[in-house]
Parts: C-alpha cells; structure tokens; sequence
C-alpha cells in the first residue's frame, strides 16, 4: 500500500485516497471546434509510460482536494507531490517518461540498499 | 507415553518435568512442553502422517519448519477444527486432537492408494487429458470426484467460536526473523534509539541457533540468545513478537504480520484473547534475516516416511530431544549434513554411511566423520529406497564419469531414517514480495538477494552467508544501517560476539536429479519433486517435452509449488530440472513470482474485527425502526437499507406489491426517500456549474423551480439523473440517485477543482441531513394541506415541478413537488432528527385516506408504468440520452456542456443504436426476466443475432398485465413490430411500444 504525502494532510495511506488517471489532460476548451480524431484523442487515448507517470489523486477520506502525484509505474516509488494548477511547472522540472526507464530508477534505488 | 528409545536422554529445549498429552488420529500419545506436534510424533516412533495429494503415497515428516509439504494436520474438531496446518509448526497442548488429511479409511490403510498403482494416468496435466470425454461427464463426474480425492484438509462448517484484532504500527526498523542476524540486527538498531520491532514465526527467538550445539561469547548458543532477548526488553522503544510471521511485503514498507496468541494453549482456554492478531507495520527500513531452507534431493523414491532433511533431523535432535530413527543413511552433495551427521551421531543414532554425491571429500567436517569412524562413500548414489510405510533401507552405486548415470553393482544398505540435503535456498520470499530482484549464485548453487527495490536489506542466510560468525556481523550491519536510514545513530555497529573458528565449506555438487538405474521416468521408481502436490522429476521433464518451457507454464501444468507450502521445498529443483532439460542457464530460466502470505493465514485473522454487523457498515434512514416495525423488508441500495415492500398478513412480494400500486394509483401511498443522493451547492458561479454538468439548461431556472436533469461524462454516456432546484439567487440543491450519490459529488469536485477552478461554488453532502417522504396518489394534496395548514396547495400557487418551504406538523420543512410514480407527489424534507415524528404524523393524517407506506419494488413498478429510467438498470455507460428517447433533455442552445461533443461523434449518433422500447408480451400474464436477450427472428439456426435485452419487467396491477423496458438495436424504427425473447424452451413474442404505458400525457402529474 502506498504512502501518499498529501499537499495538504500530510502522508497518509493510499487507501483515504482516489485515483483519477494520468494529469495534465486538459479539456479543451472548445470542443466543437475539434475534429472526432482529435476528441477521441482527447477522450481515450492515454499514456501509459514504464517509468514515471505524472497522475491525479484525490484525499477522498480527508481533505477531498485533488492534487497531482508523479509516480515510478515500475517501482512505484512516488518522486513528486504538487498541487492542482502548478502544471507547467511540473512539466519543465519532471523528466519525460522515455528519459527515465525502469532500469535507471532499478539501479538509483539499488544503490540505496 | 513418548517412548525413551526415542528421546535423548537430556538436553533440548523441551521440559521434560511437564508432560503433554494429546491424540493423533484417535490414539492417545504423549510429549513434553516445548515440543512440536511432530517432534512429539517422531518421539514415538511415528513417522507415518499423512497421504500424498495424487497418489496417496504414504509420506512422514520432512522437515521441522513453515516449509514442511507432507505433515499437513487437520488440527481439533467441530467449531475450532482447521485444516493443513503443519505438524512442524503447531506447538502441542494438553488435549490437542490432531489428525492426518486425504486419508480413508485411514492413513495406515488408505483405499486412495491405488492411484500410485494407477499413476500412469496421472502424469502432469493429467487434469487436461484424461477427464476429458464425454464433456458432459467434467461437471458432474470427474470434477467433483477429482475433488473428494486429491483434497486436503476440510473447511471448518460452524461458525469460528473465537475473535481476531488488528494492530496498525510505524517503526523506524522492522526485523523480520530473530536467528544470529536478525536478533544482532535488533540489537545494534536498538541501541541506536530506534524504535525496533522484531518478529518470529517460531514460539521463541533464536532460530537455528536453537538446535545449534556452537557457542558465542562463550556458552552456549542458546544462553547467548536468552541473554540477547534479555537486553533487547530493556529498550523501551523494542518491540519483540514471537509467534508472529512476517506475511506480506507492500509497497513503500508496508508489511502484514500474523500473530498467533492463544494457538499453543487448549483450545478456549483464553476467551478474551483475541486468538490471532494482524499486525499492519509501516517501516522506514527493513532488516529480512529470515534464514534459509534446506533443499530435498530429488532420487528415487525419496518420498518414503523416515526421509527427511539432514538439518530437520539435527533440529529433532539437538531441540527437541528427540531421536528420528535409529540407523541413518545420509545423503548429500554439500558440507552441512556432515554437521547433522555428527550431531545425530552423539545423539545416539547410528550413522550407517554419508553418502556424498561428490567426488572428493576434504574440510574439517569430513574429517570429524571420518575420525568418528563412519563409513563415508564417495561419488555415490542412493538408487533405491526399501520399506512401505517407513523406510527400511537404500541401494548405494557408484556415479559414472558424466553424473547422469550409476555404475556397479548396488550396495543395500539397511537404515530407518535417510537424511537427505541437497544445499540450502535462502528464504527470499519477503525480499521478492518486495520486488526486489535476484540473482542466481553458481558457486552456491541458489538465487540470492541482488538489486533492492525498497527500503530494506538482507543478512545473513537469506543472503546465503552461512556462517555463524558471518550471520553475526552481517546482522550488526543490517541493523546499524538501517537504523541510520532512520535517521537514528551513525551507523556505528556494536562489538561482535566471539564465536568459533569456522572453515570455508567445500563446494557443493549440484545433480539436480541423483542419477540411478532406470533414467528417469522409466521404471517403477519416482523421484519426487514437490511432494505436496505430488510432482515428480518425470512429470517436469514430460512438461517440458510438451512445450512447457517457461517456468511460469512449468508451474501451472504440473502444479509444482503451487501448494499450500508454496513449493518452499521443491521451486528451484523443479526449475533446475527444466533448465537441465532445456540446457539453459537456470538464471535464465528464473523463478515464479512469490507471493504473499509466506505461510498460509486464516481468514479470521485478515477480517479481524470485520466480522458479522460490522462486516459492511448499514446506513438507516432516520424512519428505520418505523419500517422494521411494521414488517418492511429490506433491499440494500449500497450501503443502504431502503425497504423494499411491508406485507401484511400472509401476503408475499407480489401481493404487497399490487396493493401498494393500488394505493397509489387510487388513494395515497408514502415512500421513505431519504436515501437519495443531495447535494447543497451554493456559491455566485452555482448556475453556471450546473449549466457546464447538466444536459439541459440551469442558468434561467427561476428561484422556487425544480428541474429534472441529466449527467453525461465526457463520453456522451448517462451517469447519473436527479432533480435540482433553486432554493436562492446563488443555492441550490441536487439530488441523486441513492447508489451514485458520492461518486457524483466527487466527479463534480474534480471538475471544480482541476477543470474550472475560477468557478465559485461550494458542493456539501447534505444527503444525511434531511429525511424525506414522498407522498404520492390522487389524495396527495389533501394529506399535505392538513399537514401544513397555512400553506397554500392549490395547483396554481404549488406547480407542478416547484418547490416551497412550509411548516408541516409543526416542523420547518421543504416541499417539493415532484413524481417518481406519475402520479400527484410532493415530496417533504425535514431536518433528519424530524424525520420520524413527521414521518407518523404523515400516517397519521394519511389515515382516513388509507395511505399506504411503499418500498423500493412499488416505486420500480410504478416509475415503469410512466417509463422513467433507473440509471444503473436502464443505462449501463453505453446509453446516451438520445438512446432514451429522452433528446428533449439534451440543449441544443448551449455552446458547451460535459459530453456535448460525443453527440456527435461517428458511434454516438448513429440512428440505429440500441434505443429504449417498451415491450407487451402476446400473454399479458407472461412477465420475461429481466436480462433476457431479444432477437428479430423467433427461430432459425443458432446463432441468433441479439438485438437487445430487458432491462426492468413487472406485472402492472394498474394496467392488469405485464410491462417491460427493453434496449433494442433500431428500436424507435421497430415500434408496433414484434420481437422474440427466446428463455430455453419457450420463446416469448412482444410487441415494441413506446416506453410509457401510463397517463402519456401526463393529466394525473399535473393535477
């Protein structure tokens, strides 16, 4: 079970929290204006990265804010905590998913032990 | 009486001044205090305890640990009886009632045994192959017989008399394992500040050193770890728990523990004990020192009672006193039986030779052996085992130049005991649970802990370091580390107990499969593998002939290690057997994954607590005890109890239910509906919320005006419907359906807090708040109006979807006048801690009416009758508004709403989706089940395209026949044509309708 370091309560345990799917989806704010291609895209299509998945959870037991977690699909190891609306912040400071491989966070964590 | 020949005469941890009495398999037998189920056995010479899983082959114990495959124990009778429990594991107590599993009529004369005779059809995946024709025969036949005859033990059928609790705890470092490295690693951790916790599965601390005869600092191993558990209690920060097993390895350090606090003493003894504990640990840092298994060797029938791990026989020995036979051949290919050869030997049994699979022998344990004078054979095999239910002698040959074959003549050797060590597997579970990665040592012939995935470290032999002095320092390390982790101490190691010199071991001989005279699979001989689900050398090679390549399909098809032991004892033989067959690497081959629990745990020890009333939380509306008083059933609506009819009399559902329609329809009728969903929503940016989330329009709804309105996600696809009302310029209240109520609060936060942040509202559950009675049927008004005197009721002031606030029986109350049933229906909500005054004053007034208190089943059949949709049972998250025919509800004005823009996406508007019709069946007294499947054709040749289902059918007392609603393909173009509802052996003809079978136009609502 994970611990989840809430913005606002602190680290908790995963189970006070909800999880709501990969961050950083806007929605458009002229849907019409969009092709069926680009709505589905939109509607469907995610991206499922080996390695670290910038992702929404909600304290659904607590605080019932949502926030953005940035966690190693692999390990699980959980890299990064912000909050709702620092988007682009996080999006310079994280490395993209491709540029950091399972195998890469495997070797940083094994030199933990 | 434990019989002496079987006892050393002192020593072991057992008190030999307290005698234990207790019965296996109906006869009466006696140990000590301290002894195990089978170290009691095996003092009375009983080495016989159970059948194989297949064959029923006799088999005795192997082992003296949670590894143990064969001596699995139905233990106790009755309400407290549980099944494949170890012998190995369960501590003996004054009247304990043991006995053996898949035995009949019992274990000395078994009927099942003639499946060893019978063997040949039961080679791997023989579940695939041989039960196979006719089809038929699987469910009815084969499977349940398969069943009787390789089951284990029996599930008790009473209720479980005792209780279980839950413990949650952080530590800064959790040991797990209290052997040479586990106890040092709590203790330099300790010593640091830390707050420690140490658990073992055993009954007290020490592990291997408690059948070790070594000395540390002096004395023996024994004292160094009483004195050692000592210290450690002075730290008011340690935390020491025997009896505990370390289960389960998480994510971020989280780990499940099982305690068993009552299960050494006789049963009930302790009654306000909880009987076992689940301890929930979050720990900053981990120290695995759970020790090592040693490995079977997998010869020719190795699976007779009386053969058993070397260092099983040693523990029986040196901790329990207790003598496993008389006259012992030993076989190994690695150094360690020659310490248990040498233990045994003082002990008082016979070593009639070591049988070493090496060529050569050397170090200093060899040299013991030889200087004791036994008789050592070298580059040699055991072939053949003697004796039905108890070994009674070996063949020995000479190995050839390759290993895969014996030459020579066979040298018998008689015996009552074989000890077997193939090297020792370090225990990795956790550390694999953990997702740590391993790597396979050659030199020592096992995996190792390689690459951490978590917070933790390995040491001692669960990191194959099998030294004492090793184990020793390894654990000083683990446990200073860690605890500086912690952020205690600087990772200082105390100073480390001195022990004895000891040698480098010689290397180990790996032939996976000890060769004999027939190769393998041929002749009578099996050489067992995973004795507990009865795998043998040959039913791997035969998997692996068959395509069977990857470790993972290896286990699946033979069911190696699949058992309740988890193949402790068999995983890395059965995979060096494959690799062996494959010539691959064994790296590359690999290991199963390991999963938790380490060592099977009860259910009554996961639920804990969870049991009963308080297994799911009930939410009771604040008129609960009326309905249960006046005979309401109940339907659960998620955690709701909503009642679902009240009979009267003798009347069943379908009775109560046609008076509680006709109550409605022609007098008055009230329903509990606290249970829906409410929403306060408030804020200067309300309206225009709810004009983004709703279908339809909000932002002109007038103050004092209701709405029904329909949620769609991004999809286009219903979510939820409810009415909303507008009780001020900037407040609103929502409503939702009962199941849906938090999962569309959340959706509207997520959407307020990540998509439109700058909106101003506020969302409050209020759903607890208010109770609710809906009042409905033609003498609606008039029980309202006596109910609230000054408010005026006519259909003028009080419209039809508007809403008002009144006193009513002297309570503050909104009314809404709203329908779910088409009929005139006001729906009253008072603070809840109102609820049931108001609730019987409604009956009272309602009297002279007849009101009539409906459920959950009336309000179904009347809200069909007029065809308005439950979401859930009419829609399934593939049905748009559209394909409700309820398009009125969806705002052509609005620019935007949530899925707006999958109206009109290629699938979505699709005129011929599957829309919703209403169904008259030929027979009116026919009402299909709901589910059924709905087909163009009434027959023709299977298959029969589906072009829909039923989703809601009742009779209707209203209309005096059957009613349904259906979702068919192309359905709005099917109305007045008739489709068929095949249900096995009769098909059904309907008529397609308009969904609404009652008062169209609606005179009744609006009167």
């Amino acid at each position: 079970m994970l611990t989840i370091n809430c913005p606002w309560c602190g680290p908790r345990d995963e189970t006070e929290f909800g999880f709501g799917g990969e961050a950083h989806r806007t929605r458009p704010a002229d849907p019409s204006a969009l092709s069926d291609a680009e709505w589905a895209e939109f509607l469907f299509m995610r991206t499922n990265p080996k390695g670290l998945h910038r992702e929404r959870w909600v304290h659904s037991h607590g605080c019932r804010r949502w926030f953005n977690v940035e966690r190693h699909t692999v390990t699980n190891e959980i890299t990064r905590v912000y909050q709702m609306g620092s988007a682009s912040e996080a999006a310079e400071t994280a490395p993209a998913a491709e540029q950091a491989p399972a195998t890469a966070a495997i070797e940083k964590q094994g030199s933990r032990s | 009486m434990t019989k002496a020949e079987f006892r050393t005469p002192t020593g072991g941890r057992i008190d030999r001044g307290r005698p234990v009495n207790f019965t296996f398999n109906g006869k009466a037998l006696q140990g000590y205090a301290g002894d195990t189920l089978a170290s009691a056995l095996l003092a009375n010479g009983i080495h016989l305890v159970g059948r194989s899983f297949k064959y029923h082959r006799p088999r005795g114990i192997l082992s003296a640990g949670s590894e143990e495959p064969n001596a699995l124990i139905q233990l106790e009778r009755g309400n407290r009886t549980e099944p494949n429990l170890r012998a190995t594991q369960i501590e003996i107590y004054e009247g304990l009632v043991a006995s053996s599993q898949n035995a009949w009529p019992n274990v000395e004369t078994d009927v099942g045994s003639i499946n060893n005779v019978l063997s040949k059809i039961f080679v791997a995946g023989f579940y695939y192959k041989t039960f196979m024709h006719p089809q038929s025969f699987w469910m009815k036949v084969y499977e349940p017989v398969i069943r009787r005859a390789a089951g284990l033990g029996k599930a008790p059928v009473e209720p479980d008399p005792d209780f279980y609790d839950k413990m949650h705890i952080h530590c800064d470092v959790l040991v797990a394992g209290s052997g040479p490295a586990g106890l040092m690693a709590a203790l330099a951790a300790a010593k640091t500040g830390a707050r420690v916790v140490i658990a073992d599965e055993q009954n007290e601390f020490g592990g291997s050193l408690l059948a070790s005869r070594e000395t540390i600092d002096g004395k023996p191993a024994a004292d160094w770890v009483r004195d050692t558990v000592e210290e450690l209690k002075r730290f008011p920060e340690v935390r020491l728990l025997p009896r505990t097993t370390v289960t389960g390895y998480y994510d971020h350090n989280y780990l499940i523990m099982a305690e068993r606090r009552t299960d050494h003493l006789p049963r009930g003894l302790a009654p306000k004990v909880s009987r076992q504990r689940l301890w929930k640990v979050r720990a900053s840092q981990v120290v695995l020192a759970t020790g090592a298994h040693e490995r079977p060797l997998v010869f020719a029938d190795n699976d007779r009672p009386g053969v058993m791990l070397a260092d099983a026989a040693r523990t029986y020995a040196n901790r329990f006193g207790t003598l496993p036979g008389k006259r012992a051949v030993v076989l190994t290919n690695n150094d360690s039986a020659y310490q248990a050869a040498l233990d045994l030997a003082d002990a008082g049994v016979a070593i009639a030779a070591i049988v070493d699979l090496r060529t050569q022998l050397g170090g200093p344990l060899a040299a013991q052996a030889k200087q004791r004078g036994i008789r050592i054979l070298t580059n040699s095999a055991v072939t053949a085992t003697y004796g039905a239910k108890r070994v009674t002698g070996v063949d020995v040959m000479t190995i050839n130049g390759s290993g895969e074959s014996v030459i020579g003549a066979p040298t018998k050797i008689d015996c009552d005991l074989v000890l077997m060590s193939g090297g020792w597997n370090p225990a990795v579970h956790l550390f694999s649970q953990s997702t740590g990665k391993l790597r396979y040592d050659d030199a020592l012939a096992c995996f190792v802990p390689n690459v951490s995935m978590q917070a933790e470290r390995s040491a001692g032999a669960c990191k194959a370091t099998f030294t004492l002095a090793g184990c020793l320092a390894e654990g000083a390390a683990a446990g200073a580390e860690a605890a500086k982790a912690a952020g205690h101490g600087e990772g200082e190691v105390p100073a480390l107990p001195s022990v004895e010199r000891t040698e480098p071991q010689q290397p180990i001989r790996p032939l996976w499969v000890v060769p004999s005279t027939d190769l393998v699979g041929h002749g009578k001989a099996k050489h067992f593998v995973d004795f507990q689900n009865d795998v043998s050398a040959a039913d791997v090679l035969l998997a692996s002939r068959e395509g069977y390549q990857s470790v993972e399909h290896l286990k699946r098809y033979t069911t190696t290690g699949m058992g309740t032991d988890q193949g402790k004892t068999s995983n890395v033989n059965a995979l060096a057997i494959l690799a062996k067959s494959l010539a691959s690497p064994i790296p590359q081959v690999g290991t199963t994954t390991f999963r938790p629990p380490y060592t099977p745990t009860t259910y009554g020890v996961l639920a804990g607590r969870d049991v009963g009333e308080l297994a799911d939380p009930a939410r009771h509306t604040p008129m609960h005890s009326w309905h249960v008083a006046h005979n309401a059933l109940f339907e659960d609506v998620g955690q709701w109890k909503r009642p679902w009819y009240f009979p009267q009399g003798s009347e069943d559902l379908h009775a109560a239910v046609r008076r509680e329609c006709r109550a409605v329809r022609s007098s008055v009728g009230v329903l509990d509906a606290s249970t829906l969903g409410k929403i306060d929503i408030q804020g200067p940016d309300a309206a225009q919320f709810l004009n983004r989330v709703y279908t339809n329009a909000f932002l002109k709804l007038e103050i004092g005006k209701c709405r029904y309105g329909v949620m769609c996600k991004e999809d286009g696809m219903v979510m939820d419907d409810g009415v909303t009302t507008r009780l001020g310029p900037n407040h609103f209240l929502m409503t939702t359906t009962t199941g849906n109520a938090a999962k569309v609060l959340d959706w509207l936060e997520d959407y307020l807090q990540t998509e439109w942040p700058d909106l101003r509202v506020f969302l409050t559950s209020v759903t607890e708040h208010y109770a609710t009675a809906s009042i409905a049927g033609p003498k609606a008004r008039e029980v309202v109006a006596e109910l609230a005197p000054d408010l005026d009721m006519s259909a003028e002031a009080f419209p039809y979807m508007s809403y008002r606030e009144a006193v009513v029986a002297g309570v503050p109350a909104r009314i809404f006048r709203i329908s779910f049933t088409g009929e005139l229906s006001y729906e009253i909500n008072v603070p809840a801690y109102n609820g049931l005054y108001v609730w019987e004053q409604i009956m009272r007034v309602g009297a002279k009416h007849g009101i009539t208190p409906y459920g959950t089943e009336t309000m179904h059949v009347l809200r069909a009758e007029k065809g308005y949709i439950i979401v859930g049972q009419e829609t399934d998250a593939t049905v748009t508004p559209q394909d409700l025919g309820m398009g009125w509800v969806v705002s052509k004005q609005k620019p935007d709403f949530i899925g707006k823009r999958s109206f009109s996406r290629e699938d979505t508007s699709r005129s011929d989706r599957k829309q919703l019709v209403g169904l008259l069946t030929e027979d009116p007294n026919e009402v299909l089940p709901e589910g059924a499947q709905l087909t163009a054709t009434a027959d023709g040749h299977p298959p029969i395209p589906m072009i829909g289902h039923v989703t809601s059918s009742y009779y209707s007392e209203t209309l005096g026949r059957s009613i349904a609603l259906a979702l068919v393909k192309d359905g709005f173009q099917r109305m007045d044509q008739h489709i068929f509802a095949p249900l096995g052996g009769k098909t059904v003809k309907c008529a397609v309708t308009k969904p609404v079978f009652y008062d169209p136009e609606g005179v009744r609502l609006h009167g």
